[in-house]
């Protein structure tokens, strides 16, 4: 098979809008969610609890639960060899055969997500047989040790339940599961976040490795910031349910400009750069049952000035190539009081 | 990444992990039902022994006011090793009674004199087990299976209007159930026979008239039985399987896309049914017992009914055997309940 073309968008989604239906007022949880991702591309998701991260998450995988519906936009996914599908309104039987070939998933708790009463094999075992009918029961159990032992577990772990194994192990094995069925994506959820710290650098190293080896794009979300500009080729900034800033790891540790991507990079501090005084964002997350008026941000923002509280900021070019972000403070449009000077004007 | 060959400590401890514990287990467990099963039978050699008096005696006289002839010496042996002698010494007492155990002599009726009690229960065993032991099996079936159809669509029609008919009907009190039912469909419109397991006219073995009389007898009263018990199981697996639909390990085999079957079957239901299991084998464990009340209520000829007319009729001899079948298989039963988790639920293996 040729390797893909490198700019090849494997995943669009365009406005994206999912809500939490209750008894009041739909919750929004993301609003108008707009990204691409390329083939192999590693698109890291930032922002705080509530942020609509893993409502993304399990909205990109079609896996979202009642209260949760999407109402508007699509993500328009093209498999390697197939035709473009919008999971959004794919059929049930559609996605039935995408799942696990083309999109497979790794949860937040490796810990929760084995099925404590099957057998590490039979679990890797079920996913393989039910994509390839002529798979016999050892090969997919022999397959199964193989991948084990390609994210660093013995093989005859095979015969082993969820609860032998250390966290570690388990969250390696989850990530092992993943890549099953050789898919186009796989989606992460804070997949580091219950492991330590040592063990989250093995994880992520053997992540970085087994991409360049068998080329998936990966969205991985997490609270973690900084984790990210190591690891991520791009990173979309989430806060109340949107978008604010999208760029390359390298643009949003240097140049971040929302005022929030700026409040998260000084609130870690740097691994491999001189110390600094770490600054925190002042105030909570919103409330979204009830969203602020205007730019979600304006209540904690320091930069705020006349019509944030009333004006929705669009996702809009920032300077850098592709770097987009949604900030009153960049906008172009004129006849707008201005009370900061831009450096690289938008385009 | 390294994937080094384990080195022979690791491999050890490997062995010690998985496989130590399971023959453990089994062990514990067993030497458990053992001091259990011994304790109910000092238990039941004891209480006669500390009533005021001298039961034995008592016994044998009711047995030849009954009866009105003299009581065979044999039987008068037997029942002097099972209600006591106050002139005898305890310690060989107690021998004489395991000794009488070993060769399942309980006594005899002082009702049904001068048949043995063994003989009684033998009898009455297959009805109970027949009876109780299908019903109870068919209960749990039918509601484990209707309450994960019900806890998988939390919230759907099915859900709402089945959940709380079963709430409502579970708490209806089962001897109404019972006397309900055998007034309507036994009496007003006849369409099954009010009392009995068969049609005493008819030859009892395995032909097919006899057989279907079996059925027609006991449908009623099974009838009655999954009627009140499979609500139980039905509330219980049904918030059992909301709980574990939101569980990660589902939501990961709906992304795997295997088919919903497979879902809700060996991801959701299995890790659903574990708690449900465990009322399950206690509910086996009390089918020996009989159902007391059905029994009752139908004039069945079960364990239970035996029971009933035992106490009624202060047939000592009749009580105590019916107090240790039902206690060693209640014992039994728990124990195959416990071995049979320990192969459902993988963690318990080492938790013991």
């Amino acid at each position: 098979m040729t390797p893909p073309a490198p700019h090849d968008d494997l995943l669009r989604v365009t406005g994206l809008t999912v809500d939490y239906v209750t008894d009041g007022d739909p919750v929004r949880a993301c609003a108008d969610v707009t990204f691409t991702l390329r083939r192999g591309e590693i698109l890291g998701v930032a922002g705080e609890s509530g942020s609509g991260k893993s409502t993304l998450v399990t909205a990109l995988s079609r896996l979202q639960r009642p209260p949760a519906v999407t109402t508007a936009g699509s993500i328009e996914f093209r498999p390697r060899g197939g035709d473009a599908v919008d999971l959004v309104t794919a059929s049930p039987r559609t996605l039935r055969s995408l799942r696990w070939t083309s999109v497979s998933i790794v949860l937040q708790s490796a810990m929760d997500a084995l099925n404590p009463v099957m057998r590490l094999g039979a679990q890797f075992a079920d996913a393989l047989r039910t994509h390839d009918r002529t798979l016999s029961r050892q090969a997919a159990w022999d397959r199964a040790a193989e991948l084990l032992t390609t994210v660093g577990i013995s093989g005859d772990r095979v015969r082993s339940y969820p609860h032998e194994l250390s966290g570690g192990m388990r969250q390696r094995a989850g990530i092992a599961l993943a890549l099953a069925c050789g898919p186009d994506l796989v989606v992460m959820d804070e997949p580091t976040t219950a492991v330590d710290v040592v063990m989250q650098r093995m994880i992520l190293a053997q992540v970085l490795c087994l991409r360049r080896e068998l080329g998936f794009a990966v969205v991985f979300v997490t609270h973690d910031l900084s984790l990210l500009l190591e690891l991520a080729d791009r990173i979309a900034v989430m806060y109340a349910g949107r978008v604010v800033e999208l760029g390359t790891a390298q643009e949003l540790y240097e140049a971040p400009r929302h005022p929030y991507t700026r409040g998260l990079r000084d609130s870690f501090p740097p691994l491999r750069a001189p110390l600094r005084r770490l600054t925190g964002i002042p105030g909570s997350p919103p409330d979204l049952r009830r969203p602020p008026s205007g730019c979600p941000f304006h209540p904690r923002c320091a930069e705020r000035f006349a019509g944030c509280d009333t004006h929705l900021p669009d996702l809009g070019p920032a300077g850098g190539d592709g770097h987009l972000v949604a900030c009153r403070l960049y906008d172009a449009a004129p006849g707008r009081d201005r009370t900061v000077t831009l450096e690289g004007s938008a385009r | 990444m390294a994937t080094t060959a384990p080195t022979a400590p690791a491999a050890a401890r490997r062995a010690v992990r998985t496989r130590a514990p399971r023959g453990g287990f089994l062990l514990r467990r067993l030497g458990f039902y053992a001091a259990a099963a011994a304790a109910a039978v000092v238990l039941n050699f004891l209480l006669p022994r500390l009533m005021p008096g001298d039961p034995s005696s008592a016994i044998v006289e009711e047995l030849q006011r009954v009866s009105g002839q003299q009581v065979p010496p044999e039987t008068l042996e037997s029942i002097r090793a099972i209600f006591g002698d106050p002139d005898e010494n305890l310690g060989e007492q107690f021998l004489a009674y395991v000794g009488q155990l070993a060769r399942f002599d309980l006594g005899v009726s002082v009702v049904n004199f001068p048949v043995p009690v063994s003989e009684l229960v033998l009898q009455a065993l297959p009805w109970t087990l027949l009876l109780v032991g299908s019903t109870t099996v068919l209960a749990f079936l039918l509601g484990t299976g209707l309450g994960v159809v019900a806890g998988w669509r939390a919230g759907s029609r099915l859900d709402s209007v089945l959940t709380p008919l079963t709430a409502f009907l579970s708490s209806v009190p089962y001897f109404w159930v019972a006397l309900l039912a055998l007034w309507v469909f036994g009496f007003v419109l006849g369409w099954f026979p009010l009392s009995g397991g068969y049609d005493p006219n008819l030859t009892e073995g395995v032909n097919l008239p006899f057989l279907a009389s079996v059925l027609h007898y006991g449908a009623l009263p099974a009838a009655t039985i999954v009627f009140s018990a499979f609500g139980g199981w039905l509330l219980g697996m049904r918030n059992m399987t909301v709980t574990t639909v939101r569980e990660d390990y589902v939501l990961l085999a709906q992304a795997k896309g295997l088919s919903r079957g497979r879902v809700v079957l060996r991801y959701a239901a299995r890790n659903a049914m574990l708690p449900s299991f465990t009322g399950f084998a206690m509910a086996l464990g009390g089918v020996i017992g009989g159902a007391l009340l059905t029994e009752t209520v139908f004039s069945y000829p079960g364990i239970g009914y035996l029971l009933f007319e035992a106490l009624t009729k202060r047939d000592y001899p009749m009580m105590q055997g019916v107090f240790l079948i039902v206690t060693l298989a209640t014992l039994l039963a728990n124990l195959l309940a416990d071995s049979l988790y320990a192969v459902l639920d993988p963690r318990i293996r080492e938790r013991g």
